[in-house]
C-alpha cells in the first residue's frame, strides 16, 4: 500500500499541478477524441488520517500511454487505484475532489462501481491467473458480464482477447491446460487478455513487468505500445527506462503531490521542475 | 554496490568527463596560440612542432568519445546528464577541428616565412586572440553554466568575420601593387580564413552549452539570441 508520511509545503514545488499535453483537457469540443479519457481535479486521498494524495490535478488523454513514476510511497499507485476505485476495498480510505473517468463521476454516489471497473480494467504487478484452464481464465469474465451469450461468440472472444494480448500463438493448442503452468510472462499476458476480454476503454497497469525477465518485459512493453491504438493506458512503473520506452506522457509524483506531468520526451530530456530532474538523474534524496 | 555509491560514482565519471573536455579545450586553444606565435616570430621550429603535434588532441577526442559511449550504454543517462554527454560528443568534434586548423595555420605560416614579410602582422594576431577568447569564453560557460556568456560568444562571431574581410582587403591592396607578394599574401589570407573558422567552432560550442544548460537547440537559427 502506498503511504505518505510527510507533505512538505515549501520546497519549490509548483502550486498548480499541470494538466497535460497538446490537446488541453478542458476542451469544450464535442469531438470525443478531444475530451480526456480521465480528468482528475483537486484529488485528496486519505488512508484513515494519513493523506496519501494532495490536491492532484491531471488530465489523461485517450489512446495514449501515461506513465506514473516516483519513489515508493509517492502516491502513484494510490492515484492509479483511485481511477477505478480499487482503493475502496481498503477500510478507512476516503477521497475528495473530482475523478471523472470516461463519462462517469467515479466517486458519485450514483456511480455503479462494478460498471466503472468493467470499463476500467486493471493489471497488477503480480500476475494472478485463476487456478483454471487458460480458456476459463478469459471466459470467466465474459460470462460473468454477459458480454456474449452464445458458445461461438464466447470462443471467438477468447481467441480475440488472447490474440490482442499477443498470447494466442503460444497457447492455442493448449487452451484447456492449467493457466498456472504458463511462464511468468505468459501469465501476465493472460491477465492482460482477461482484462481485455470484457472490452474496457481504459487499462490500468500497476508495475506489470516488474517481476519479469528482460525478454518477457519486452513482450509486455510491445503489447502496451500496440494496445494504445484501442485503449487508454495508465501505467505505474519504477523503471524509468520503461516509462521512457512505452509512454507518451509521464507524470512524476513525490510525497503525494503531482510535481510535473508532460510529454515523456521532455520529462526525460529537459524536465521543468528540479525535483523531476533530480529523480530522473538519480540524484534524489 | 549501493544505489548511493553507484550514483556518486556516476557523478564522478561525469566530472572526469568535464575535466578531460576542458583539457582538450585548453590544448586546442594553446595550439592555435602557438601556431600564430610561430608565424609572428617566424620560427620554423615552433611551426614544425604544431604541424607534428596533433596526436594528443586526436587521442583526447577518441578517449572522450569512448567515455561518452560507455556512459550512454551503461548508465542510460537522463535529462541534464544526457544533454551533457550529447554536448560533449559535439564539442570534442569541434575541438578536434580546431586542432586541425592549428595545423593548417602552421603549414601556411611555414610557407609564408620562406618569403620576406609582406607587412607587419597586426590584424592576424588580433584575430587569433579574438578567436581564442571566444573559445575560452565558450569553455568557461561550459564550466559555469553561464548562458549569457555563451550567447555573447555567438554575438562576437560577426566581428571576427569583419576582421577577416578587413585582412583580405588590406592584403588585396598589397597584391595588386606588387604581384611578387601574391604567394605569401595568399597564405596570410588562408590563415585569416582558418582563424575565422576557429571562431565558427567556438560558436558551435557556445550553442552546445546553451543546449546543455537550457535544453534549447539554437543551431541554425537566425534569431538564436532571442530568449525562449
Amino acid at each position: 500500500m502506498a503511504m505518505v508520511t510527510d507533505t512538505p509545503r515549501d520546497r519549490g514545488i509548483q502550486r498548480t499541478p499541470p494538466t497535460v499535453t497538446k490537446s488541453e483537457g478542458r476542451a469544450k469540443s464535442a469531438d470525443p477524441s478531444q475530451v480526456p479519457a480521465i480528468h482528475v481535479e483537486g484529488l485528496n486521498f486519505y488512508y484513515g488520517a494519513k493523506k496519501a494524495l494532495e490536491n492532484v490535478t491531471l488530465s489523461i488523454q485517450r489512446n495514449q500511454v501515461t506513465a506514473l513514476m516516483g519513489p515508493s510511497g509517492c502516491g502513484k499507485s494510490t492515484f492509479l487505484r483511485a481511477l477505478n476505485r480499487m482503493n475502496d476495498v481498503i477500510p478507512g480510505t476516503r477521497a475528495e475532489g473530482v475523478v471523472r473517468v470516461l463519462d462517469l463521476d467515479a466517486y458519485a454516489k450514483s456511480t455503479d462501481v462494478v460498471a466503472l471497473r468493467r470499463r476500467v480494467g486493471m493489471v497488477f504487478q503480480k500476475s494472478n491467473p485463476f487456478p483454471k484452464s487458460i480458456f476459463e481464465n478469459i471466459a470467466y469474465g465474459i460470462r460473468l458480464n454477459k458480454v456474449v451469450t452464445d458458445r461461438d461468440g464466447l470462443n471467438q472472444r477468447v481467441e480475440d482477447s488472447l490474440r490482442e494480448a499477443a498470447l494466442w500463438d503460444e497457447v492455442k493448442d493448449r487452451l484447456h491446460e492449467s493457466a498456472i503452468a504458463l511462464s511468468g510472462g505468459q501469465q501476465q499476458r493472460l491477465c492482460i487478455a482477461r482484462a481485455l476480454a470484457i472490452r474496457p476503454e481504459v487499462l490500468l497497469m500497476d508495475e506489470p513487468a516488474s517481476a519479469l525477465d528482460p525478454i518477457a518485459t519486452q513482450r509486455i512493453e510491445e503489447l502496451i505500445f500496440k494496445l494504445r491504438t484501442d485503449y487508454t493506458i495508465v501505467i505505474v512503473t519504477h523503471n524509468l527506462q520503461q516509462a521512457a520506452r512505452v509512454s507518451q506522457i509521464t507524470a512524476f509524483f513525490w510525497l503525494g503531490r503531482l510535481i510535473e506531468a508532460g510529454l515523456t520526451e521532455e520529462i526525460f530530456t529537459n524536465p521543468k521542475q528540479k525535483l523531476t530532474e533530480d529523480y530522473v538523474t538519480g540524484r534524489f534524496g | 554496490m549501493s544505489d548511493e555509491k553507484t550514483t556518486r560514482h556516476f557523478i564522478e565519471e561525469l566530472q572526469r568527463l568535464k575535466e578531460r573536455l576542458l583539457e582538450m579545450g585548453d590544448l586546442a586553444t594553446s595550439r592555435i596560440d602557438r601556431a600564430v606565435s610561430g608565424l609572428t616570430s617566424r620560427d620554423p621550429v615552433i611551426l614544425g612542432d604544431v604541424i607534428q603535434g596533433d596526436e594528443s588532441i586526436n587521442a583526447l577526442q577518441i578517449e572522450l568519445d569512448d567515455r561518452c559511449f560507455k556512459l550512454l550504454a551503461l548508465r542510460q543517462p537522463m535529462a541534464t546528464d544526457l544533454r551533457l554527454i550529447m554536448s560533449t560528443t559535439r564539442i570534442t568534434s569541434d575541438l578536434e577541428r580546431v586542432g586541425d586548423l592549428a595545423v593548417n595555420v602552421a603549414e601556411a605560416a611555414a610557407r609564408y616565412i620562406q618569403y620576406p614579410p609582406v607587412k607587419p602582422l597586426i590584424d592576424l594576431p588580433k584575430m587569433s586572440e579574438f578567436a581564442q577568447q571566444m573559445l575560452r569564453d565558450a569553455l568557461s560557460s561550459f564550466v559555469s553554466g553561464e548562458v549569457s556568456l555563451a550567447s555573447d560568444v555567438l554575438k562576437r562571431d560577426d566581428a571576427l568575420d569583419d576582421l577577416k574581410r578587413q585582412v583580405f582587403q588590406d592584403l588585396l591592396t598589397y597584391m595588386l601593387n606588387n604581384p611578387d607578394l601574391v604567394a605569401p599574401a595568399l597564405d596570410l589570407v588562408l590563415i585569416s580564413r582558418h582563424l575565422e573558422r576557429v571562431g565558427d567552432h567556438a560558436t558551435n560550442i557556445a550553442e552546445d552549452i546553451i543546449f546543455l544548460v537550457e535544453g534549447r537547440d539554437v543551431r541554425h537559427q537566425t534569431s538564436r539570441f532571442a530568449a525562449s
